[in-house]
């Protein structure tokens, strides 16, 4: 097999070993995290200091019995849970996530860290992440159940409200960068302003990066815009009659999601790999550190602010959020055209 | 060979899937049917070096607007189409509604006729003309919608927004002012 074939499956690969591991990871997190915001200890007994607890929810699900309602439909109660992952999956398949490298020089050549280097691959991150909505509706759907399908239907209005903001926030920095490929976005937010301030997007564009954060944390579905699985309302929402392995897989996707969010976001407005000390070829480790930060504030964001109303979360995304992203772009637009001209 | 191979289990996947859309009885099925034959038709766009269109096939079709048709779906909780049950003097009923489907669908099987013996002499294939840049680039995209086809684009526009208010005054019932 050719050298450089096996290379790049190789590190497809590794970025799919490390998502899966990302979610894993992240739910041990969360309980972690959840534990000492709430002074506690969290999970302990698995492991030391409980780090093998992921593993045993693992494979506590695997061996449950798999139960399906009577009146659900057969293929699309299968088939939604597995949209859902593949979705999540798909989606990070062109964020690239560190510079050319040579993996400590063991490579004669280097090569560049991410799956593929699409001149699209911006969009095709948007595009994928938007199918994802279809995997939550039709679990709500062929679920056959008053729980679920409310929460099918919050999660496709809220997901649709959101997408537009989320769609005109990034338009900004594609403006900026004058280019659709992440690769080259990040590698534009190279260097730094005299020499101290790094020339990264979230200081040009400080609204864009709140709006980003905002409609993220309303795509992926989480606390405070956890709608589709609100526990006092409507059970556990969309998932209310999964059970066993594809019950797991929609936390799975969420918690993947939650990854390529904060990775695009890193790329867009964090200036990607590119930070001081480390030597870029290292810059995955920059890469690595800033997602961790993001992701920590995700979690940080669950267990501090409390749930919205419905109709506020549907008032908020069209009567502020889609507003204020829209003059985030004009304002954009007419600063890049001035300085060009 | 594999180009081949992927390109007709991408025909393949949007024939049958369209041909299911309209075969099978559930909406819901018809709706995703429609879905999996939108993305295999992206295939197709990246097979003709086209990746900007393949993936604004599927933001703005599978992403957006199926996205409504879906929930529109969901809402009627329309499980099943019966045409036993349907009123027998529904306008859609009259005989003379057959006989004009007929005649379109006659019309489009001698075009597809038409086309298909036009296809042998096509000069090149697209990727190898000169133009063929402004398939592929963003940029040159948009320069050629916003300059050569601004008409046809502005026409589209007016188009939907006719279709909208269309679909607005038929929908609204007499007596509702």
């Amino acid at each position: 097999m050719d050298l450089r074939l096996a290379i790049q499956l190789g590190i497809i690969g590794l970025t799919f070993f490390m998502l899966i591991n990302a979610s894993a990871l992240l739910v041990l997190a969360e309980r972690k995290i959840m534990g000492f915001m709430q002074q506690r200890f969290g999970p302990y007994l698995v492991g030391p200091h409980g780090v093998l607890q992921p593993l045993a929810d693992i494979l506590k699900l695997l061996f449950k019995e798999e139960l399906r309602p009577k009146g659900a439909d057969k293929w699309l109660f299968t088939l939604a849970p597995i949209l859902s992952v593949t979705a999540a999956f798909a989606a990070f398949a062109t964020v690239p996530w560190g510079a050319e490298t040579t993996f400590f020089g063991l490579l004669d050549q280097p090569v560049k860290l991410g799956v593929a280097d699409v001149n699209v691959g911006l969009l095709v991150v948007f595009a994928v992440t938007s199918m994802g909505v279809y995997g939550i509706v039709l679990a709500g759907w062929a679920s056959n159940s008053k729980y679920s399908l409310f929460g099918g239907l919050r999660a496709s209005a809220q997901m649709i409200s959101y997408e537009l903001s989320y769609a005109t926030a990034l338009a900004a920095v594609i403006m900026l960068a004058g280019s659709l490929s992440l690769r080259e976005v990040v590698d534009s937010q190279a260097g730094a302003w005299f020499g101290l301030l790094p020339r990264w997007y979230i200081f040009l564009q400080p609204l864009g990066f709140i709006i980003y954060v905002i409609a993220g944390v309303a795509e992926t579905n989480r606390a405070p815009f956890d709608f589709p699985e609100a526990e006092q309302e409507l059970v556990a929402g969309y998932n209310t009659e999964y059970s066993s392995v594809r019950f797991a897989l929609f936390p799975q996707s969420e918690y993947i999601n939650m990854a390529t969010m904060s990775a695009v976001a890193t790329d867009l407005y964090l200036g990607g790999w590119h930070g001081p000390f480390l030597p870029v070829e290292y810059g995955w480790i920059w890469f690595l550190v800033k997602v961790g930060i993001i992701l920590f504030g995700y979690i940080w964001m669950r267990w501090t602010v409390p749930r919205y109303r419905y109709d506020q979360l549907m008032q908020f995304g069209w009567k502020w959020l889609f507003p204020a992203s829209v003059i985030n772009l004009i304002v954009t637009a007419a600063v890049v055209l001035y300085l060009n001209a | 060979m594999p180009e081949t191979l992927v390109f007709y289990t991408f025909s393949a996947v949007a024939i049958g899937a369209s041909a299911l859309v309209i075969g099978q009885r559930n909406p819901m099925y018809s709706v995703l049917l429609l879905i999996a034959s939108f993305g295999a038709l992206s295939g197709l766009y990246i097979q003709l070096d086209a990746p900007f269109v393949a993936v604004a096939q599927i933001i703005i079709y599978a992403g957006a607007i199926m996205v409504l048709f879906l929930f529109v779906v969901m809402l009627l909780n329309a499980p099943r189409e019966d045409a036993a049950e349907w009123d027998r003097s529904h306008p859609l009923r009259h005989p003379n509604v057959g006989r004009f489907g007929a005649l379109l669908a006659t019309l489009l099987v001698v075009q597809l006729a038409w086309a298909l013996a036009k296809v042998s002499e096509l000069e090149s294939p697209v990727a190898s003309r000169a133009d063929a840049a402004t398939v592929g680039s963003v940029l040159e995209m948009g320069r050629v919608l916003f300059t050569r086809h601004t008409f046809a684009f502005e026409a589209t526009s007016v188009l939907i927004l006719v279709a909208m208010v269309g679909a607005v005054v038929l929908a609204r019932r007499e007596g509702d002012r």
